[in-house]
């Protein structure tokens, strides 16, 4: 038997408005390159830094939420390293005392059981600035590199937690349920494919049976949460791969390359950086006062997960669903708005996670600014209520609502969208297909009950999908069991 | 002569700031420094600005920052300083960038990648440093002031070797925004001036709680008040005096001067510092840390020439290993060490331990006096080129180097010549009693046998100009 132990290392760019110790814009994806930077952020000789104190709020926030216990007194330290896109030599985090330790965050994991995974630091940091490399991905390989240090000194939290997930999968939740809850909070737009949100990972497998553990191998480069699930798939299952030969793997650094969907060798753990932390003695130690963590902690929203349980609890919506429903602020409020002034919570979650999603996804349909509405949906239930549309149809008059900003019921009025409950009409169509298919009868009589599919689909052809499909279904069946 | 240039243009500025007592130095001297100021004025089309003196480590809009140093041979300073803001808003102009040891490490000036600056007392002797070119531009008469900036001594050192007023204020009280970085938790800038009452007006202007500086404090620089003497304390640390590496003639003078004080009705107090004995090897851990970590940014990617080595290890090694003098260097590969993570428990933590407890030892010595004096500096102004030994000049170092350490504010003000070379008399008090030091130093400037007319004496040299 062989047990994986993951631990993770996250990165977040912050949302504030300014950068982390200087008043440039901390928003800075796909800005033209060079332009939001200033002495402080590029390193000028003199320049200092000066505490964005938005960040430590946004900081205290993600703490927070993730039950940390915060330190009144943190303090600043620098990294020493020497790379192009770092441009003071040093980078300032929090390495001695961070704003906040020992907290958790509680995943369901792939079997829906309840897990806690511990956080073991939350700390504030900055980023550096970005590289461009001229014909190879590598510096050295280059034949030159442009320096963009618009990124320099953009917000970070850095978030370590122990090493509690025991599969690739768990990785990829925990990775989910963070970023639903700094998303939620408005700590960090979670994107991780622009770099918002990035995630390295430890990874090491127990032989059970040997009672040996393999060397840790920290994995990098992996941005997307996909990818963060296939890279340490594919990790594990190289380690036992060596493990099974009776071999170990080297303690490294590897880096998933995404053309070829595998880890290979960055660096062993030997030649890393020797960072000479030492306390910024630039930035004085920072203060917390109980006052404002206990301000911080009242304006916290209601988080991801706590939402999905009142979701199952108190609109009574399957487990997937209310996840699913509660992981995006924006899509919980509409639903909890539709659910309650239509009281139909188990339909508006059915419409909202099938259409509104799809449409979201396919088309990206702005939620905020769309003509979608409480009293939409209210007037569409109405319509399939009265049996006026079916479900099948009430899809398409959706569809007509939104592009043309008039409710269901005038849709259905101007576009003489109207179910056919005619029992004659249908009852003929049946017998004219029966007629045409005696082997599908006989298919149904001997067992076949989905054949009734055949009778159902003939009759939408001939009313171009405007039968009621349940008025369709009793008469077939009671025709065919004739 | 009725009314001078400087003194219409200090009028004038006065009706606007409604702060004239800032410029009340000036009326002393105007008719003195006119001439010579308004043609340096008219060289450098300054019309509007009254001139200072600028250490080469402090960015002024304008001119080159080069810090002494080969690297930073063309860098145009990016911005000002906060100092030169403060400066401009009174109508200060620096007349021009003084030299300095590369990148302020050293005590001489000699360690200035371009040329040595020379002693107006004796062009044979160095000025001490690493402020040596602002030290000799005030006693030379070319400045009324200047600045420079103070990690271990580098202020007062050449302050007391070229006989003029030099002030290191509490850490904190002067914004370090634009100060390029050399020791952080220990640089301060301050100025150079002729007398005690100029030390005063310039570090009113200067001193500032700067937003774009983290450790600079809210403080208030008072008038000066008037001390009565017979209710001072004053400890001599024994260690200091009883120094083996203390020059003779340094120590009679001294001690002449401690009597002309004990005439005056102030309290001597013979007292023990034991941790003195740990401040050079605190320093010399704590500074070459913070400095290897501040020069890191140098690494030929942004400042200086591109070299075209094919990558970027190769590039960064040797930028750093041709642009950086040898001092420069002694230092970064010290702190790299200290810091190293193997080594920084057993050196840089254990210095910031000592760190406190020479903080709390020199703090119970000022329970009981308001002052600490020892002379600034063992030796007189040594000969260019004497001192080849960086050891002889770190263990200089020892008078100063506490000040820095404790973020206390001290002083050097000229006392009795040898060799007709100056020697100075540090006064150190405690934290954020800087105006309390300031108006001592005032009342005791007149003690001295240099002062003479409102001023401390120049050299012939410079007494020519003025
Ligand atoms: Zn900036």
């Amino acid at each position: 038997m062989f047990r994986t132990i993951i631990g993770l290392e996250i990165h977040a760019q912050v949302m504030s408005k300014t950068k982390a110790f200087c008043s440039c814009p901390a928003d800075v994806f796909e800005k033209k390159p060079n332009t939001l930077i200033c002495p402080v952020c590029t390193g000028q000789p003199g320049a200092l830094p000066v505490l964005n104190e938005e960040v430590v709020c946004l900081a205290l926030k993600g703490a927070l939420a993730l039950n940390c216990e915060i330190n009144k007194k943190s303090s600043f330290d620098r990294k020493n390293y020497f790379y192009p896109d770092l441009p003071k030599g040093y980078q300032i985090t929090q390495f001695f005392k961070p704003i906040a330790e020992n907290g958790f965050l509680i995943i369901d994991d792939q079997n829906g059981k309840e897990k806690k995974i511990r956080i073991r630091r939350l700390h504030i940091e900055e980023d550096a600035g970005k590289l461009l490399h001229i014909g190879s991905e590598n510096i050295s390989e280059s034949t030159g590199s442009y320096l963009d240090l618009n990124r320099c000194g953009v917000p970070l939290i850095e978030i370590v937690t122990e090493p509690d997930m025991s599969s690739p999968e768990e990785a990829k939740i925990f990775m989910e349920a963070l970023r639903d809850n700094l998303k939620v909070l408005n700590v960090c737009s979670g994107d991780m494919e622009k770099g918002a949100l990035r995630c390295d990972a430890n990874i090491s497998v127990v032989d059970e049976e040997k009672n040996y553990s393999s060397n840790r191998v920290e994995v990098k480069n992996m941005n997307s949460f996909k990818f963060v699930e296939k890279a340490l798939f594919y990790e594990k299952e190289r380690i036992i791969d060596e493990l099974k030969k009776g071999h170990d793997v080297k303690f490294e650094t590897r880096s998933w390359v995404m053309p070829d969907k595998k880890t290979v060798s960055m660096r062993s753990k030997e030649k890393e950086n020797d960072y000479r932390y030492f306390p910024e003695p630039d930035l004085p130690p920072l203060f917390v006062s109980d006052e404002k963590i206990e301000i911080i902690k009242a304006s916290l929203p209601e988080l991801p997960r706590d939402k999905k349980l009142r979701f199952i609890e108190e609109y009574n919506i399957p487990e997937y669903d209310a996840g699913v429903l509660s992981s995006d602020l924006l899509i919980a409020n509409f639903f909890e708005e539709v659910a309650k002034y239509t009281n139909r919570p188990k339909e508006s979650s059915n419409w909202i996670m099938g259409e509104v999603l799809r449409m979201i996804k396919e088309e990206n349909l702005d939620l905020e600014n769309s003509f979608l509405s409480k009293e939409l949906f209210q007037d569409l239930f109405k319509l399939m209520d009265g049996k006026i549309i079916s479900s099948k149809m009430a899809k398409d008059v959706l569809d007509y609502a939104l592009k043309e900003k008039k409710l269901p019921s005038v849709i259905v009025e101007e576009k003489g969208f109207k179910q056919v409950e005619d029992t004659e009409l249908i009852t003929k169509i049946i017998q004219e297909a029966i007629k045409k298919n005696q082997k599908a009868v006989d298919q149904y009589k001997s067992g076949k009950k989905n054949v009734i599919g055949y009778f159902v689909g003939a009759v939408m052809k001939e009313t171009k999908g405007k039968a009621n499909p349940e008025t369709v279904n009793e008469i077939a069946k009671e025709m065919l069991e004739k | 002569m009725s009314e001078n240039f400087l003194n219409k243009k200090i009028r004038e500025m006065e009706r606007v700031n409604k702060k004239g007592d800032i410029f009340s130095f000036f009326f002393n001297r105007t008719k003195k420094y006119d001439e010579k100021v308004k043609a340096f004025l008219e060289i450098l089309n300054y019309k509007e600005a009254i001139p200072y003196g600028l250490k080469d480590n402090i960015l002024c809009i304008g001119a080159k920052t080069t810090c002494g140093s080969q690297l930073l041979k063309n860098y145009n300073s990016t911005y000002d300083a906060t100092v030169v803001e403060n400066l401009r808003k009174y109508g200060f102009e620096p007349l021009g960038k003084t030299n300095m040891d590369e990148f302020a490490m050293g005590s001489s000036t000699e360690n200035s990648s371009f040329f040595p600056t020379r002693n107006p007392w004796n062009t044979e002797r160095i000025p001490g440093g690493s402020s040596g070119g602002s030290a000799a531009a005030v006693a030379s008469g070319l400045v009324p002031f200047a600045l420079g900036s103070d990690t271990g001594g580098s202020i007062r050192l050449p302050a007391a070797m070229c006989g003029i007023v030099g002030y290191k204020p509490s850490y904190g009280l002067v914004s370090r925004y634009g100060l390029v970085a050399f020791g952080s938790s220990l640089d301060q800038i301050g100025p150079f001036t002729r007398c005690i009452e100029d030390t005063h007006s310039v570090i009113k202007m200067i001193a500032s709680k700067d937003e774009k500086d983290s450790t600079s404090e809210n403080f208030e620089i008072k008038d000066l008040a008037t001390t009565d003497l017979k209710k001072i304390r004053i400890a001599i640390p024994r260690e200091m005096v009883d120094y083996e590496g203390l020059d003779e003639g340094v120590k009679e003078s001294f001690y002449l001067f401690v009597e002309e004080l004990e005439k005056n009705g102030v309290k001597i107090n013979y007292v023990n510092i034991p941790s003195l004995k740990y401040v050079i090897a605190t320093y010399y851990l704590i500074a070459p840390g913070e400095a290897s970590s501040n020069l890191s940014r140098f690494d030929g990617v942004r400042y200086g020439k591109r070299n075209d080595k094919s990558n970027y290890e190769d590039m960064v090694n040797l930028f750093r290993d041709s642009g950086f003098g040898i001092e420069v260097k002694r230092r970064i590969l010290l702190g790299t060490f200290t810091l190293s993570s193997a080594y920084y428990d057993a050196y840089y933590r254990k210095a910031l331990k000592v760190r406190r407890i020479i903080k709390k030892e020199i703090d119970k010595i000022f329970e009981n006096n308001d002052f600490i004096i020892n002379p600034t500096s063992p030796v007189i102004a040594p000969y260019l080129n004497q001192i080849t030994d960086p050891l002889t000049y770190y263990l200089m170092d020892y008078y100063t180097i506490s000040a820095n350490l404790i973020g206390a504010p001290a002083i050097s003000l000229p006392i009795k010549r040898v060799e007709n070379m100056p020697v100075g008399l540090h006064i150190m008090s405690k934290r954020f009693m800087d105006n309390e030091l300031l108006s001592f130093a005032n009342r005791i400037q007149n003690l001295s046998p240099s002062f003479k007319n409102g001023f401390f004496e120049l050299p012939d040299g410079g007494e020519k100009y003025v």
